[in-house]
């Protein structure tokens, strides 16, 4: 039970990343991710909400009538993200303006509803919800190290604080502004799931088939 | 099922049906329905007094944006005391004589409210608001006697939704401070470019009257070169949003027409020029 809890915890990290090896979520890691502060609290959302959900929807998983289980789930997932919605609105205004539709959109990234049908559906709810933590960690962690290359090539910004001089206030870095546009997240994302899959060779996965070398003389 | 619906009282009895029953199913449903809507309505109600002060200090800092003011030191309230917030009858163009407090008066519901708005008919109508208010606040910035900026509340009908923000006027009454919206619900990257500080920071300077006194202040399809004729009236169209860039057009045309804060800036235009 232990050593499952941290399994949970710890896989999503990197072994089995919700992101880099499941590639899902990945519409709100392309819009969120231009700067580091609203990358974190859409993270911190998405893993309270991850965690919550996964917890009530495993606490009442043996009443589900199966053929009404994806709205069950919904409904929880949803009502989860408008609670968070409105706290986001109350004690982090800018915050919510900047993110503006996105919170909302956590009710329909792939993540959630995958590790309530996939894990919440089957186990415990003390082991869903470090399931769900596990997740939005994963999750987090991308979009962290997407987010920090963005701002950081975009803008030359952390946390918006500027770390590098951007030209036009007489610094001599030349913002790349294709990294502030969605774009740039893809290639981000693209190169780090390469970077994970050169060092967790385990990760690649087998090609679909395999191209034969082809005679010109059996074709003819 | 019966016997046990019997020890268990009618919940454990619902339960301990299979999942797959109808009766079952229908209960779960409406349940979950009851359970989540009462969280939901609680996070929204209790949340709802934050909400409302963060949405005040909110239009205060828009305000402050939109006269330059945002980058003095000192809180948003502070900074906010040294305007002078008055309410401005529309149709006669002069301050109204009223026990209404300026500062708390909500133009948006005195909108809606039949008693203290006037409807616009088809040909008035086009920023698209239906009616307005016959009050609308102004915030002056003054300088000793002379009045420095005014803004003025504008709002209409973009794409999606209905743009609400601020236009700050300089002392003429004339030449355009700055523009900026504080709500809307435009296509982010196209519309939702109105909140683009390059896009913005071209009204700076801008006119709104040409010299026969009408309204002339304009988003263009396209960008304003040198050579574009009555460059002082026009401002680059948002690309792939030519509906929101019209939307602005005619809010502004409305705001500062006849129907909208008109007679009030030709009022004191006259003043200005005794």
């Amino acid at each position: 039970m232990a050593s499952e809890a941290k399994t949970n915890v710890i896989d999503p990290l990197v072994d089995n990343n919700p992101i880099t090896l499941q590639v899902l979520g990945i519409c709100s890691a392309l819009a969120v991710t231009t700067n580091m502060m609203s990358s974190l609290i859409m993270c911190i959302a998405l893993t309270t909400v991850c965690a919550f959900s996964g917890m009530f929807i495993s606490a009442i998983r043996k009443h589900i009538p199966s053929n009404i289980r994806i709205i069950v789930q919904m409904t929880i997932i949803a009502s989860l993200v408008i609670i968070v919605d409105q706290v986001l609105k109350a004690y982090a205004y800018e915050a919510s303006k900047q993110l503006s539709v996105f919170v909302g959109l956590i009710i329909t990234n792939c993540i959630v509803l995958g590790r309530a049908e996939a894990y919440a559906m089957k186990n415990p709810p003390m082991l869903s919800f470090l399931d769900g933590i596990g997740n939005g960690l994963g999750y987090s962690l991308i979009l962290m190290g997407v987010a920090f290359f963005r701002e950081l090539l975009g803008a030359g910004k952390l946390f918006g604080h500027q770390v590098i001089p951007v030209a036009n206030e007489g610094g001599w870095y030349v913002p790349n502004g294709l990294m502030l546009l969605p774009p740039s997240a893809f290639f981000v994302i693209g190169l780090m799931i390469w970077a994970i899959r050169t060092w967790k060779k385990e990760q690649v996965e087998k090609p679909d088939y395999q191209i034969h070398q082809v005679h010109r003389t059996e074709v003819l | 099922m019966a016997d046990s619906s019997k020890k268990k009282g009618l919940l454990g009895g619902l339960l301990a049906l299979p999942n797959d029953d109808p009766k079952k199913t229908l209960f779960i449903a409406v349940m979950l329905c009851l359970v989540c809507s009462i969280l939901v309505s609680t996070a929204a109600v209790s949340l709802k007094p934050i909400q409302t002060s963060n949405k005040k200090t909110d239009i205060k800092r828009n305000i402050l944006a939109v006269t330059g003011q945002s980058n003095k030191a000192g809180s948003v309230d502070e900074l906010f005391e040294q305007f002078d917030v008055r309410l401005v009858d529309l149709s006669e163009g002069n301050y109204a004589d009223t026990d209404i407090d300026p500062v708390s008066y909500d133009q948006r519901k005195a909108s809606a409210d039949p008693q203290m708005s006037v409807k616009l008919t088809g040909d008035q109508n086009i920023a698209g608001i239906g009616s307005r208010a016959k009050m609308a606040p102004v915030y002056l910035l003054t300088e000793g006697d002379t009045i420095k900026q005014v803004v003025l509340p504008v709002h209409g009908y973009g794409l999606w939704s209905t743009l609400y923000g601020f236009l700050s006027l300089e002392g003429d009454f004339n030449t355009i401070k700055g523009l900026r919206f504080y709500e809307h619900a435009e296509t982010p990257g196209l519309g939702g470019e109105v909140d683009n500080p390059k896009w913005r920071s071209q009204w700076e300077g801008k006119k709104v009257f040409d010299e026969d006194g009408n309204v002339e202040i304009r988003v263009i399809r396209g960008h304003v070169g040198k050579d574009t004729p009555e460059a002082e009236h026009k401002v680059d169209g948002l690309s792939g949003a030519t509906l929101t860039s019209n939307g602005v057009t005619n809010l502004l045309q409305y705001w500062l027409g006849d129907h909208g804060f008109g007679p009030y800036l030709k009022n004191m235009r006259s003043e200005l020029g005794k």
